[in-house]
């Protein structure tokens, strides 16, 4: 509900251009950060990592943005996780519009050996974030109810509608899927 | 969805506020609304296109090559009750987790009616760690005390419907098959085992074993996709 009076506010300012002043606050909270809770940090090689559990993970799942937003759940280990993530990071280099977030479902004691070494080697520029969250039972139907649990598996989303995918993506495909969120 | 739902909303905002501009507006709205309806039909014929067994279906007997050279089927196991099916493979950390459960299971119900058996469902040539060579050294340095087979050709894991290693398939025999008792994962933590609190898979043989019914049926977990080539 907050969102359609944030869009309905914005509309007002937009079409009438009357009531700028007093509306300002409620602009300046749907820009705002997401609210970061992790439940760790790892550090290592200048590098910070953010350890989430499925509860404080839910900012990044619900951005109030005016982007197109790009969940990818990966793991350094999976292969074609590893595969398709050079076009997550260019499309989220090639597209201010596009918000790139990779959701790590490796280890959590591999974080400083696997992750933290692969965001370096690879110069990643997407935020890596890790989900640790250990009963998938539990959380993996709240992404979505067809989810098998299979990775990589990829969410797009905007403030009007959501789609979940468990696939791999090429280029083209991950484009064109970013794509049709924009011509809402 | 959202979009739909609101559209009244903003049109009747418009009116209110700018009269002028409502027209344009809707037709804007409407536009929008014919796109949400397209994405959501193509998720729709996603979810037809997975196939697959469900809880009470039965499962297809196979004859697939054991690492003993052997082929093995479903049908050599007369004194069984039921089968541990589990789809799982070498190259998987999530499936490597699950080793030591896996053969503790086989230990636990193998003597119950209960055996394990285990299908590596992956294309050995998109990952050289999971081909039958490496199949049988694993499963020596595991010392695995149950059958592990190839899906060779990968014509049988599609037809359970399994889309990661490890899989748990539980088939309880009856006079009309082997009828799928349980699908998912063997409990609730791949990561530290010993943080575990449901066993689902031991609870399902267990009420089998018992004659009781299956509290919970199907689970899911985080798993490696099965791997084929393009």
């Amino acid at each position: 509900m907050r969102n359609s009076i944030v869009v309905l506010i914005s509309l007002f300012i937009v079409g009438c251009g009357e009531s700028t002043k007093e509306n300002n606050p409620v602009i300046e909270e749907e820009i705002e950060e997401i609210v970061r809770n992790p439940i760790n940090v790892v550090e290592g090689d200048d590098i910070s990592v953010e350890v989430y559990d499925f509860e404080t993970i839910q900012p990044f799942l619900n951005k109030k943005n005016d982007k197109v937003n790009v969940i990818n759940f990966w793991a350094t280990w999976c292969k074609p996780c590893v595969a398709e993530l050079p076009y997550f990071e260019d499309l989220g280099e090639k597209d201010p519009d596009v918000e790139i977030t990779l959701i790590s479902l490796d280890f959590p004691k591999m974080i400083d050996e696997q992750v933290i070494p692969f965001i370096k080697e690879n110069e990643l520029k997407s935020e890596v974030i890790v989900l640790d969250d250990p009963n998938g039972n539990e959380w993996i139907p709240k992404i979505d109810p067809d989810w098998s649990g299979a990775i990589p598996a990829t969410i797009i989303y905007n403030q009007e509608e959501s789609t979940f995918y468990e696939q791999s993506f090429t280029f083209e495909e991950l484009e064109k899927e970013v794509n049709k969120f924009k011509t809402k | 969805m959202k979009l739909l739902k609101y559209t009244p909303i903003l049109a009747a905002a418009f009116l209110i506020s700018c009269g002028g501009e409502s027209t344009e507006n809707e037709e804007n709205n409407t536009e929008d609304s014919v796109d949400t309806t397209t994405v959501v039909e193509e998720v729709e014929e996603e979810v037809e296109k997975m196939t697959g067994y469900s809880v009470g279906d039965y499962a297809t007997d196979f004859s697939l090559k054991n690492i003993d050279d052997n082929m093995v089927s479903l049908a050599d196991f007369p004194e069984a009750n039921g089968f541990i099916v589990v789809f799982t493979c070498n190259h998987c950390p999530y499936a490597v987790a699950n080793e030591d459960r896996i053969i503790a299971l086989d230990a636990k119900y193998k003597d119950q009616g209960y055996p394990v058996i285990a299908i590596n469902p992956n294309d050995p040539e998109v990952n050289e760690e999971d081909s039958f060579e490496n199949m049988k050294v694993r499963a020596e340095e595991k010392g695995f005390t149950f059958p592990y087979l190839i899906d060779e050709g990968q014509e049988i894991y599609p037809q359970y419907g399994a889309t990661k290693t490890p899989h748990v398939y539980l088939l309880e025999k009856t006079e009309e098959g082997n009828r799928v008792a349980y699908i998912g994962a063997i409990d609730d933590n791949t990561n530290e085992p010993e943080n575990v609190t449901e066993k689902y898979l031991e609870n399902a043989v267990d009420a089998l074993i018992a004659g009781e019914e299956i509290a919970v049926t199907e689970t899911v977990a985080i798993g490696c996709s099965i791997k084929t080539k393009e």
